[in-house]
C-alpha cells in the first residue's frame, strides 16, 4: 500500500434500501487492501423510510468520521431526493455517481443487488483490488448468492462511464 | 492479533472482553444497545437486559463487589434512571473493576434530550475517560479496569452517537482471565449509613486529589506540539474534528478529561499563542480552563446545542455565531402493517387526549395521526395520564409498550390504583423491545442470550398492580378495540387494555430465521 490521501465516499438513501451494507462492503473492500478506515452512520430507529447516509473515508490516515461538507469525492445515492439533499457534500471535482442509479434500476434483475451494481460503479475510480471488493461482497452477503453477486459487481463495473 | 472492523460500542465491548470482563447490564437504548448486544454473544461474559438501568447498575455493581470485573452500560438517559445508584457508588467504591458507560445523543439522533454527561463526572466524583474513535475506545476500556481498581471507584467512560456508530479497522487481541477478588464483609465500607457515608465521603475527596495526579500522567492525555500559533483543547469526536480541519495546529488531546489535569491544561497553554477549546455539547473544559485563570477562545453559546460537524470547527475557530439549518432529512415512519397505526387511528377516531410514552409508538404524534399528546421519559404514559386526569378529565387515555411498561411503567400502575385513579391505560404490546432493535424483556420471557426463562405475563401484574379490568385484544381489530375503549372509559373502574399484535419487524426476522 502506497501513501494514500484520504477518499471520501457518501453514501445515501432511505431505510431498507441497502445503503448501509453497500457502505459496509466498500468499507471491508479497503480494509482487506490494507487502509485504514472510517465509515460513519446513524441509525437506531427500527422504523422504515428515514433518510439513511453513511460517510466511508479511507487512506493512510483517517481522521475525523465524517467527511467534511464540500470535500467528498464520491456520492453515491440510492434515492434522487437524497442526492439533491446531500449533493452539496461533493467537491467540485467530486463524482456524483446518480445516472448509474437509473442504470441499475433497469438493468438489475433483483433489486437486492442494486446496491452491488452501483459499487462496481464506484470500484472503476477506486484504488482497491477486485479480489478484495469480491471478498468483501461474499463476506457482507454472508456467502449467499456469489456467483451472481459477482456477475452484478463486474457488469457495474464494465459499464460505460456515465458522470 | 486480528484485524477487525468494529464500531466504537463494539471496539469497547472488545475491550472489557479483553481485559476479562465477567458481567455486563444494560437496557437498551440508542446507541448504547450493541455494546450488551456484542457481549450477549461471548459465552464468557454473563451479559444480561435487565428490566430497567438502576436494576442493571445494581447488579454489575453488586457483582464487582462481588469480586468480578463488570460493566453497566446506557444511553445518557439510562444513566438518570440509575442516578441514584451511582451517587453512592462513588462512596462505596467498587471490588473488583467497574466501569460505567454513558453513550450520549448530541444531535438528539434518537433521544428525547441532549444532555452532556461529562458534567456528571463532577457531580458524581468519578473519573472520566473520552475515547475519539473506536479503536481507542476499546483501548480506553481495557484502562478503565486498571484505574477502577487502583482507586476503588466506577470509571465511567463517555461516548457519543457519532463514536458508537462509526466503523474502524483495527487489531484486537485474546481475553485475559482475571482471577475473582474475595468479597469481605466490610461494613464500614459497604453500608451507607450517615456515619460511614460520612468517612467514606472524606475519602472520595482524597481520592480525586490522587486522580488529579494520574491524570497529569496518564497517557490518555496528550500534547502534540506542531504548529504553535494554534493550539487546540480538544476531547472524544470534538478532537477528531479540529484535526481534521487543522492538521497542522498543536492539540492537547484530552482522554482522562475529569478530575481535570490542570497543570497539563497549563503546560500546553504556555507552549502556543492562541489558545482555543472545542468541545461538543457543554461548555465542560471552557470553563475549567477559565477557572485556572487562563485565556482561552470557545465555541459560540450557539454551539452548545446540536452535534458537532468537521466543517463547523473553523466557524468556532473564528468566534462566529452557528447558523440554524433546519434537517432537511426524512423522519422515519411506521413500518407498514405495524400495530400502532391501527391503534393510534382509533384514538384519533375517539378523539382522546393521550399521554404517551417512549417507543415507536411515539410516531403517533406525527401528521396525519397526531395522536400522541405528551411524551417525556421512560415510564411517563402512565404518570402523566395521573396528572391529566386531574386537569383534563376523563376524554384520556395513557399509552406505554410492553418494554417501557415492564421498564418503569409498573409502578406509576401501581400509583393509580393506590390513589383511586380511575380510567384506561393502553398497553401496545408488540412483544419486544422495537425500536432499538427487537431486544427480548422480561415479557418475552427470553434473556439477551437467548435463553427462555420464566415469561412475566402482563395481564397478571397489572392486575396484581390494582387494575379493575384488564383486556387483551388484536390490535388489528379496530372495531372492536373501539367498542371496548368506549365501554371502559364510560365506566368508574380503572382498566388497562393490553393491545397484542407482534411487531412486523421481529416477524420479518424470525420468519428469516426459520427459513
Ligand atoms: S419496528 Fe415494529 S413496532 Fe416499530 S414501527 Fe416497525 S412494526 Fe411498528
Amino acid at each position: 500500500m502506497t501513501d494514500l490521501k484520504t477518499v471520501n465516499i457518501l453514501f445515501c438513501g432511505t431505510g431498507g434500501q441497502g445503503v448501509l451494507s453497500a457502505a459496509e462492503i466498500c468499507g471491508w473492500a479497503a480494509l482487506y487492501d490494507g487502509y485504514h478506515v472510517k465509515k460513519s452512520e446513524v441509525h437506531g430507529m427500527a422504523q422504515r423510510g428515514g433518510s439513511v447516509e453513511s460517510h466511508l473515508r479511507f487512506g493512510t490516515l483517517v481522521y475525523s468520521p465524517l467527511i467534511p461538507k464540500g470535500e467528498a469525492d464520491f456520492l453515491l445515492s440510492f434515492h434522487p431526493d437524497e442526492q439533491a439533499r446531500l449533493v452539496k457534500y461533493l467537491k467540485p471535482s467530486g463524482k456524483d455517481l446518480l445516472p448509474y442509479l437509473q442504470q441499475a434500476e433497469t438493468t438489475v434483475p433483483d433489486k437486492k443487488f442494486i446496491n452491488t451494481y452501483l459499487l462496481g460503479a464506484l470500484a472503476k475510480s477506486l484504488p482497491i483490488k477486485e479480489e478484495s471488493w469480491l471478498q468483501a461482497l461474499a463476506l457482507v452477503f454472508a456467502g449467499k448468492r456469489t456467483a451472481e453477486n459477482k456477475e452484478v459487481f463486474l457488469a457495474g463495473r464494465n459499464s460505460h462511464d456515465l458522470e | 492479533m486480528k484485524q477487525v472492523f468494529l464500531s466504537g460500542d463494539e471496539a469497547l465491548a472488545q475491550g472489557v472482553y479483553e481485559e476479562g470482563l465477567k458481567v455486563a447490564c444494560s437496557y437498551p437504548g440508542t446507541p448504547a444497545t450493541e455494546i450488551v448486544e456484542y457481549l450477549s454473544r461471548l459465552p464468557e461474559v454473563d451479559a444480561q437486559w435487565s428490566v430497567n438501568e438502576k436494576v442493571a447498575f445494581e447488579v454489575a455493581l453488586a457483582s464487582s463487589i462481588a469480586g468480578l470485573r463488570s460493566m453497566f452500560s446506557a444511553k445518557h438517559v439510562g444513566l438518570n434512571v440509575a442516578m441514584d445508584s451511582l451517587m453512592t457508588a462513588a462512596y462505596t467504591g467498587v471490588g473488583a473493576g467497574f466501569v460505567v458507560v454513558s453513550a450520549d445523543d448530541p444531535g438528539m439522533h434518537s433521544s428525547q434530550n441532549e444532555q452532556d454527561n461529562r458534567l456528571l463526572a463532577r457531580i458524581a466524583k468519578i473519573p472520566l475517560l473520552e475515547p475519539s474513535s473506536p479503536s481507542e475506545a476499546r483501548e480506553f476500556a481495557k484502562q478503565a479496569f486498571q484505574i477502577s481498581e487502583e482507586f476503588d471507584l466506577p470509571v465511567l467512560i463517555r461516548i457519543t452517537t457519532r463514536l458508537a456508530h462509526t466503523k474502524e479497522n483495527m487489531e484486537i487481541a485474546a481475553r485475559k482471565e482475571i482471577p475473582q477478588k474475595e468479597f469481605k464483609i466490610n461494613i464500614p465500607k459497604y453500608v451507607m449509613v450517615p456515619g460511614n457515608a460520612y468517612k467514606k465521603h472524606l475519602e472520595l475527596e482524597q481520592k480525586l486529589v490522587r486522580l488529579k495526579a494520574y491524570a497529569e500522567k496518564s497517557s490518555l492525555n496528550r500534547i502534540e506540539l506542531n504548529d504553535r500559533k494554534i493550539g487546540i483543547i480538544a476531547d472524544s469526536v470534538a478532537y477528531l474534528y479540529a484535526k481534521e480541519m487543522y492538521p497542522s495546529a498543536s492539540f492537547l488531546k484530552l482522554g482522562f478529561v475529569y478530575p481535570f489535569p490542570a497543570d497539563k491544561i497549563k503546560e500546553f497553554a504556555s507552549q502556543v499563542q492562541e489558545l482555543y477549546v472545542i468541545e461538543e455539547l457543554e461548555p465542560f473544559i471552557e470553563e475549567e480552563v477559565q477557572r485556572l485563570g487562563i485565556t482561552a477562545k470557545a465555541k459560540h453559546p450557539s454551539f452548545r446545542v446540536g452535534e458537532l460537524r468537521p466543517e463547523l470547527i473553523p466557524l468556532i475557530i473564528e468566534g462566529k455565531e452557528k447558523i440554524e439549518e433546519p434537517s432537511t432529512a426524512r423522519k422515519p415512519v411506521l413500518c407498514p402493517g405495524c400495530q400502532h397505526q391501527a391503534v393510534f387511528s382509533v384514538l384519533k377516531k375517539l378523539d382522546l387526549t393521550v399521554t404517551g410514552d417512549i417507543g415507536c409508538y411515539t410516531l403517533g404524534a406525527l401528521a396525519p395521526l397526531n395522536s400522541l399528546h405528551t411524551c417525556l421519559c421512560m415510564g411517563s404514559g402512565i404518570t402523566f395520564f395521573e396528572g391529566f386526569r386531574k386537569g383534563v378529565g376523563k376524554n384520556v387515555v395513557g399509552v406505554i409498550g410492553d418494554s417501557t411498561f415492564v421498564h418503569s411503567g409498573i409502578s406509576g400502575l401501581i400509583n393509580l390504583a393506590y390513589n383511586g385513579t380511575k380510567g384506561v391505560i393502553l398497553i401496545l404490546d408488540n412483544g419486544t423491545t422495537a425500536m432499538t432493535g427487537s431486544q427480548p424483556h422480561p415479557g418475552t420471557g427470553e434473556t439477551s442470550k437467548g435463553q427462555k426463562n420464566r415469561k412475566l405475563i402482563l395481564e397478571d401484574i397489572c392486575r396484581a398492580a390494582g387494575a379493575d379490568n384488564v383486556d387483551v385484544i388484536n390490535a388489528y381489530k379496530a372495531e372492536e378495540l373501539e367498542t371496548l375503549l368506549r365501554k371502559r372509559l364510560a365506566e368508574d373502574a380503572l382498566s388497562v387494555v393490553i393491545t397484542r399484535a407482534k411487531c412486523v419487524i421481529l416477524l420479518k426476522r424470525e420468519q428469516k430465521k426459520h427459513d
